[in-house]
């Protein structure tokens, strides 16, 4: 059976082209669908983005910006762009990279991926109509009772109709390079990272349209009413999950960015693609994290979904947490950066914006969002933050600090190698992913303070002036909020000079010919290491093995200073 | 550069190393931890969130929590009554858009059976500033065993996204020492 048999379509002529920095051959229906899906998502991006600024300035008490009624109207804008949108389209991307280009293979049929999407880019654009004709400010999360227009859910049905295209396109095309053996052996790990991904995707697709579907019938009247506790598992195995996209796909670009920059492979494929097995078995458990504060659900559904079955998923990213700098070090030290503890790390390229906006994904996500979500997401102590604006705090550490920034680092691999343009403000892409991170950054952990103050999440006032019964949140918490809404601004600049190198690069950016020489290089051996399966071998790693002790010791002394805040609370059960 | 293919090329039959191995099994072991100290808490802690939970229509949930209201009102507040129950007694408390009701008045140290839900659309109860928070469904009354371990005023806040008006819902518990509360009793008794 040859793959046209299996994907049932005729074997199109590709058009190739070699990279001259990669050697990597590049089909140009892959290259075209590449482009547009990045376009798409940096449109959704600057979108969704001005929202959070708006959000943010209005939570932030002296500046207050948006009256109640716009402000409940943009938070739930600002969640469907940049937590579907923005992530989904990059990630289609992603896809079509890791196999069309990374395998050396043509892309299974570009037209339907042509019409996935468009479908995404309907869905999209019609679920952002019906959130700004207001009547629809339900928040992303959309929880029943609360009604949105029909709209709503029809524009995500269709968004994720079009992504679920998209993973089936990467799938075709893994098949039709392993069917005209355009690689040898094993996929390259980057590749498997993205095979994870989609999996879980179309495991994320499959809740989402068990979900949507209902509710959409339910606003037109058909259904007459949804359990909303129902609606909330079945719902979170969608909204849950879709993170766990997020986090196959950025440590796949993590992989990725260190094998194109400096030539780092895993230390042992093994371990690296065990760890991601992990992520398909164990991370789609996590809708419980949203249910440990729900009527009527047994303590140990609880503890055995919330902990991902033993915590064997936070295992599979703990282990991604060493070999990923593990690897950087591993290859750096062969580059000649041998001397003492730590000359591996700073002679890093930090002056490659994607490889600094890479490597503080890598920190933020570990140090922030993911000690953050384990506190957050056992069950006794999730009594103490849930549904505060902790909570907000937790997932900007992951899917901003963490798969947002890794995304921005990468696309300063996309503008040269598939637009083929010259960055344009070099110096301004330069700092791009350090004012970004560090505001994204910072409006993690304020906002964490916050939350473990007490203040609530997606609350338009947090001084209660209209309220009945009078309350106040303490000083302390008002700090925390300015302090968020001043880091949200400078995240806010961070984006601002991430749209403009990229819009910029696209439109005016020099267009890059042979022999040309780039201003931000790539390793000599980095195509070849990132589409090669491969191990590093036996290496010894101590700057690599103090970055994972200070991360252990952090984890471990805020898990427990979490148990002591949750020991001194009424007694309850 | 290795561009070669290296010579073992299934994965799953590659060594692993042993800076690695280490990791992992650290990395194993605190999981198991973590994992085991939820199992454990349920018996050396004393605050885990009870699952008795039963199906309610909500207006007959209304019609308890008015009735409790009318049986233990001591006075009232902006309109609205302030319940003193009895200690060890079941307590309601409604969730509706836009207020916790009615006003609670509780003793330290006693435990009380408090009963959560809502009449209308989901609610978060975020007890401040101690920062307990729990979800409130419509359809589901949910019980917990509360017992208060400091005195004061607390505000309960919403923070489930609820609407235009979610920002003005609160609601209020006092919780008074025991001697104070006996003091007043004999005042009371006194008029």
């Amino acid at each position: 059976m040859t793959a046209e048999t299996v994907i049932g379509a005729v074997g199109r002529q590709a058009e190739f082209r070699t990279c001259q920095y990669t050697g990597l051959k590049v089909d140009a229906g892959a290259q075209a669908l590449i482009k547009a899906n990045a376009v798409a998502a940096v449109v959704f991006l600057a979108i969704g983005g001005l929202m959070g600024l708006l959000v943010a300035l209005t939570r932030w008490p002296a500046v207050h910006l948006l009256p109640a009624d716009w402000f409940y109207l943009i938070l739930t804008g600002h969640g469907a762009n940049v937590l579907l949108f923005w992530i989904i389209f990059f990630e289609i991307a992603v896809l079509y990279f890791a196999s069309a280009v990374l395998l050396n293979c043509r892309l299974a049929t570009p037209k339907l991926a042509w019409l996935g999407f468009v479908l995404m880019v309907v869905g999209a654009l019609m679920t952002n109509v019906t959130v700004l004709q207001g009547d629809s400010s339900v928040m992303f999360t959309s929880y029943p009772p609360m009604q949105a227009k029909p709209n709503f859910y029809l524009g995500l049905v269709l968004f994720a109709v079009g992504a679920l295209i998209g993973c089936g396109i990467f799938f075709a095309t893994l098949v039709i390079a392993k069917e005209e053996g355009t690689y040898e052996g094993s996929m390259p790990l980057v590749t498997f990272g993205a095979l994870t991904a989609a999996i879980i995707a179309v495991f994320t697709i499959a809740s989402g349209a068990i979900i949507l579907v209902p509710a959409w019938l339910w606003s037109l009247g058909l259904i007459s009413d949804l359990d909303p506790l129902m609606y909330k598992v079945v719902w979170w195995a969608m909204g849950h999950s879709s993170q766990q996209i997020n986090v196959s796909a950025h440590v796949s670009l993590w992989y990725l960015t260190g094998a194109l920059l400096v030539g780092a492979k895993p230390l042992s494929e093994k371990v690296s693609r065990t760890a991601f097995l992990m992520y398909i078995l164990f991370l789609q458990l996590a809708s419980a994290h949203h249910l440990l504060a729900e009527p009527g659900l047994d303590a140990s559904w609880k503890i055995v979904n919330t902990s991902y079955m033993m915590y064997l998923a936070v295992m599979g990213s703990m282990i991604h947490g060493l070999t990923v700098p593990g690897s950087i070090e591993a290859a750096q030290r062969r580059n000649g950066f041998n001397r003492g503890v730590f000359e591996w790390l700073r002679k890093a390229p930090w002056g490659h914006p994607a490889f600094a906006g890479m490597f503080l994904s890598l920190i933020f996500f570990g140090f922030i969002g993911g000690i953050s979500g384990v506190v957050l997401g056992t069950e006794q102590l999730n009594v103490l933050m849930h549904n505060t604006i902790y909570v907000p705090g937790h997932f900007h550490g992951t899917v901003v600090a963490g798969t947002t920034l890794a995304f921005m680092g990468a696309t300063y691999l996309v503008l040269p190698l598939i637009f083929q343009r010259e960055i344009i403000w070099p110096k301004l892409a330069k700092i791009q992913p350090y004012l970004f991170g560090v505001g994204a950054a910072g409006i993690s952990l304020f906002m964490m303070g916050a939350g473990t103050l007490g203040v609530a999440r997606r609350h338009w006032d947090i001084t209660f002036t209209d309220a009945n019964l009078s309350f106040a949140y303490s000083a302390g918490a008002f700090l925390m909020m300015g302090l968020n809404g001043i880091f949200a601004v400078i995240a806010a600049l961070g984006g601002i000079t991430y749209v403009l190198v990229v819009v910029g690069t696209v439109l005016f950016g020099e267009k890059i010919k042979g022999g040309h020489k780039l201003t931000f290089p790539l390793h000599s051996g980095g195509g070849a290491t990132a589409s090669h399966y491969g191990s590093e071998g036996t290496i010894k790693l101590p700057g690599t093995i103090i970055l994972v002790a200070i991360f252990f010791v952090c984890f471990v002394l805020y898990y427990f200073i979490n148990w002591k805040y949750l020991s001194e609370l009424w007694l309850f059960r | 550069m290795a561009a070669t293919p290296p010579e073992q090329r299934i994965w799953w039959n590659e060594p692993i190393e042993r800076v690695e191995l280490v990791w992992i099994f650290i990395a194993f072991l605190w999981g198991l931890f973590m994992f085991c100290f939820m199992i454990a808490w349920h018996f050396i802690g004393q605050q885990n969130l009870s699952k008795e939970a039963y199906r309610i229509v909500p207006s007959a949930y209304e019609q308890k929590v008015e009735k409790f209201a009318k049986q233990f009102q001591v006075r009232e507040e902006q309109g609205i009554p302030v319940v003193k129950p009895k200690p060890g007694e079941d307590v309601y408390l409604l969730a509706r858009l836009w207020q916790w009701w009615p006003v609670l008045e509780l003793e330290k140290g006693q435990s009380y059976r408090i009963h959560l839900s809502s009449i209308d659309w989901m609610h978060g109860f975020s007890l401040q500033p101690t920062n307990i928070n729990i979800s409130v469904y419509p359809g589901y009354e949910h019980i917990i065993s509360l017992t208060p371990t400091e005195s004061g005023q607390f505000g309960i806040v919403c923070n489930e996204f609820c609407g235009i008006g979610h920002h003005t819902m609160t609601g209020k518990i006092y919780v008074t020492d025991k001697k104070q509360a006996e003091a007043g009793q004999r005042l009371a008794e006194q008029r």
